[in-house]
């Protein structure tokens, strides 16, 4: 089953009165490690959730090649709070698997397997929810990626991680896409854009203002506010 | 998980199975709280050979289960009630076994000065005169109504601050009265079994209009064909026999008579 | 005051002689109030979470009837079941009226609202949190039911255990179904009751505080229970 192409077309939110972003059109083929960027408040999260389904747009149609329900099968979505069960670590990664019918040793085997991708081994027994942030962070992508999804989408999965994990689950990302996994990320860290970006959408009050190679992005931008942003100035 | 479940819907099921050997009888609270059930009961199981699962309520509440059924027998002391309860047909018949008195309580000081009183009638008409704190059962049982036709025959106007309705069982009612030292009609049984007497006396008793006669009513099996008959029927004759007369008759609290034994041979 | 006293050592007494009566008393006290919170659990607690992940047009109302009928007075009740049960009323052929099934039957009618309500706001809370994650690992309305009431076991046990207090307090419904009939359906409510009426007091202080203690040793068990379940707490 083949979800792609997602297209997007005069998609808008509303929260009330208030557009949040929009209107967009976009479309997102098979291929690809795409960064999405842009200043707090500039709709990122909203343009994920959209495209994921977790967000209602008030205009327009979000389309997968097959019905959104179907398509979700293939997705994962690494929030940008993670949110954990209230259960062992071993059993949150393996809920996803437990969800798709596998048997609770199988699955938590799987799950094992993945955790120790993570360097979360000697958790595996810690109660979910009393994970430090960087470990929760570390666990939501463990979950996200036991299943193999074929689109991720991971909002600022980074956010909490040091140095060093943040290297460490880059290697992850980058091995995920080699394996034919599609990646959507939203960043703030314009080291780490540069480092996985193939192309990028640059966000600004809540339109894509750019989409295009990372080269191009990083090399010339089009427009002041991405020029802005890249060089770390404060976009107004 | 499931078996527990299984186990526990047979259980509410099966629990009507048991009702084979017992018969069930409504009986006053009256009845009850003297204490003569705990002797009759256990020779009844012996000559008899079943259970008698009693069930304690107010007259009112007494004949209404029969009504529907739900008892086998009712032992009650309403003779009006009663009357309606066969001519309706709901029972069969009703027999008389035994009477017991009403006595009027009081605080020991005793304001209205009842102890003197020539009848039952005069004294109620000594506590409405001093307007003396009285206490009714005022829940339609049988000692309640009883309460009530004296108050009528008295003449005495009952209406004020010093007439109160509890609403509630005798020993509720006893208690009520024992919290505020005052005046309350009562059977002697529950009377004498009653813990919380505190500065509540026995003030008059022995007028004959105080007679409380207990009737016993098989409920009519040609209603409710499940209703135990034969086994009703077993039991009247064993409420009337001899060996009852002298249970009853013979039956003491604190070395005080309670029960006089009055059925007939047919 | 000296009721109490007195009903201590009652209450003492019977407990240490193993008074026959009192133990038939106790343990049918804890059949019927056990059996009841079992079965109102498994009603209660799936409705509560069909509440709070179901959308559906009558959800509100339903919510505001449950929760106006945690105030139902235990008597309506049993009037209600002694209706039902009696053989003049609809189910009166299975004879089930005097008999422990009869205060099941009440006991569940009137914690099932109880258990129903503080569960729905358990799961409701907890929905909120799992919203996002749920519906994003595309779980079946089925399943996100199943993960709330596994993840929100805690304060299920919570809604549990009141169900419990209520139902082995309750006196009002139990009287008028089971008839307090001695050696058949007499447990530790209605016995009070009884010997109140009697004016025993310190008897009727000495039962209450057997009631009062065996409702903490569950209430203790059940949390001894359930910590060593989980080492770190929630
Ligand atoms: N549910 C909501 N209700 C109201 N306003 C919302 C809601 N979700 C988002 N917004 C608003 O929409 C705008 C875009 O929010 P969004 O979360 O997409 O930004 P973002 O680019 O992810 O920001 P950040 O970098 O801080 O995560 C913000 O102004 C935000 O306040
Ligand atoms: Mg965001």
């Amino acid at each position: 089953m083949v979800i792609f192409p997602l297209r997007m077309h005069g998609v808008t939110a509303h929260f009330r009165k208030k557009r949040l972003v929009g209107p967009i059109d976009i479309t997102i083929e098979t291929e690809g490690f795409t960064i999405v960027m842009g200043p707090n408040g500039a709709g990122k999260t909203t343009l994920l959730r959209l495209m994921h389904g977790l967000q209602r747009c008030s205009g327009g149609g979000v389309e997968w090649a097959v019905p959104q329900a179907k398509a979700r099968e293939k997705q994962a979505y690494v929030f940008q709070s993670p949110i954990m069960m209230r259960r062992k670590v071993i059993d949150s990664i393996a809920y996803p698997l437990r969800l798709r019918g596998l048997g609770v040793s199988a699955a938590r085997a799987k799950a094992q397997e993945c955790a120790g991708r993570f360097g979360l081994e000697n958790l595996l027994d810690s109660w979910a929810p009393m994970l430090s942030g960087g470990e929760k962070q570390k666990l939501s992508l463990a979950r996200a990626l036991v299943i193999k999804p074929d689109i991720l989408f991971l909002d600022e999965p980074c956010a909490n991680l040091d140095g060093r994990s943040t290297r460490e689950i880059e290697e992850i990302l980058l091995d995920a896409q080699a394996s034919g996994t599609r990646i959507i990320m939203s960043t703030h860290d314009i080291g780490q854009a540069r480092r996985l970006a193939q192309d990028v959408i640059f966000m600004y009050d809540g339109k894509i203002h750019e989409q295009t190679t990372a080269e191009i992005f990083f090399t010339a931008p089009a427009t002041k506010e991405a020029q802005a942003f890249i060089n770390g100035d404060i976009v107004e | 998980m499931r078996r527990l479940l299984g186990t526990l819907l047979a259980t509410l099921l099966i629990a009507s199975a048991s009702s084979a050997e017992t018969l069930r009888m409504a009986v006053t609270t009256s009845f009850y709280n003297s204490g003569l059930s705990e002797i009759l009961l256990p020779e009844i199981k012996s000559d008899l050979g079943f259970d008698i699962q009693l069930i304690v309520v107010g007259t009112g509440q007494a004949l209404r289960l029969g009504e529907a059924g739900d008892v086998d027998a009712i032992l009650v002391h309403s003779r009006a009630a009663e009357d309606q309860f066969i001519s309706a047909g709901y029972g069969t018949h009703r027999r008389e076994i035994m009477y017991n008195d009403f006595v009027f309580i009081g605080p020991s000081g005793d304001p209205a000065g009842i102890r003197q009183a020539s009848s039952a009638a005069d004294a109620l008409r000594a506590i409405a005169n001093a307007t003396a704190p009285f206490i009714s059962r005022g829940d339609d049982s049988g000692t309640h109504i009883k309460e009530q036709n004296l108050w009528s025959q008295s003449g005495a106007t009952v209406e004020g601050d010093w007439y109160r309705a509890a609403g509630a069982g005798m020993g509720t009612t006893l208690n009520v009265a024992s919290g505020m030292n005052a005046y309350v009609f009562s059977d002697r049984a529950s009377w004498l079994n009653f813990g919380n007497k505190g500065t509540l006396e026995l003030l008059y008793a022995g007028d004959p209009s105080l007679f409380n006669q207990y009737a016993y009513i098989p409920v009519n099996p040609a209603r409710w064909p499940h209703v135990q008959g034969d086994m009703a029927l077993t039991l009247e004759g064993w409420l009337a026999s001899e060996k009852a007369a002298a249970l009853i008759n013979g039956y003491t609290i604190n070395g005080e008579h309670l029960f006089t034994f009055n059925a007939t041979q047919p | 005051m000296n009721s109490m006293h007195q009903g201590f050592w009652d209450a003492w007494e019977l407990i240490i002689t193993f008074d026959r009566d009192l133990y038939e008393i106790v343990f049918l006290s804890l059949k019927v109030t056990v059996s009841a919170v079992i079965l109102a659990s498994l009603i209660a607690l799936p409705l509560g979470a069909f509440l709070a992940v179901f959308r559906f047009k009558f959800r509100r109302y339903v919510i505001a009837v449950l929760n106006a009928l945690m105030g139902l007075p235990p008597v309506v009740v049993g009037l209600f079941v002694y209706m039902l049960l009696s053989r003049a009323g609809p189910l009166g052929g299975f004879g089930l009226l005097f008999s422990p099934s009869a205060m099941i039957i009440a006991q569940v009618i009137i914690i099932v609202p109880l258990i129903a309500s503080i569960s729905h706001q358990a799961i409701r809370d907890l929905w909120s949190e799992y919203h996002d994650l749920l519906i994003s690992m595309n779980a079946t309305r089925f399943q996100r039911a199943k993960a709330l009431l596994w993840d929100g076991k805690r304060a299920l046990l919570t809604a549990i255990l009141a169900g419990f207090g209520r139902a082995i307090g309750e006196v009002g419904a139990i009287m008028i179904v089971g008839g307090n009939i001695e050696h058949a359906t007499r447990v530790l409510t209605t016995a009070i009751a009884l010997e109140t009426g009697k004016g025993n007091f310190a008897f009727a202080m000495g039962l209450g505080l057997v009631l009062i203690t065996l409702a903490i040793l569950i209430n203790l068990l059940i949390h001894i229970v359930g910590k060593t379940e989980r080492a770190s707490t929630w």
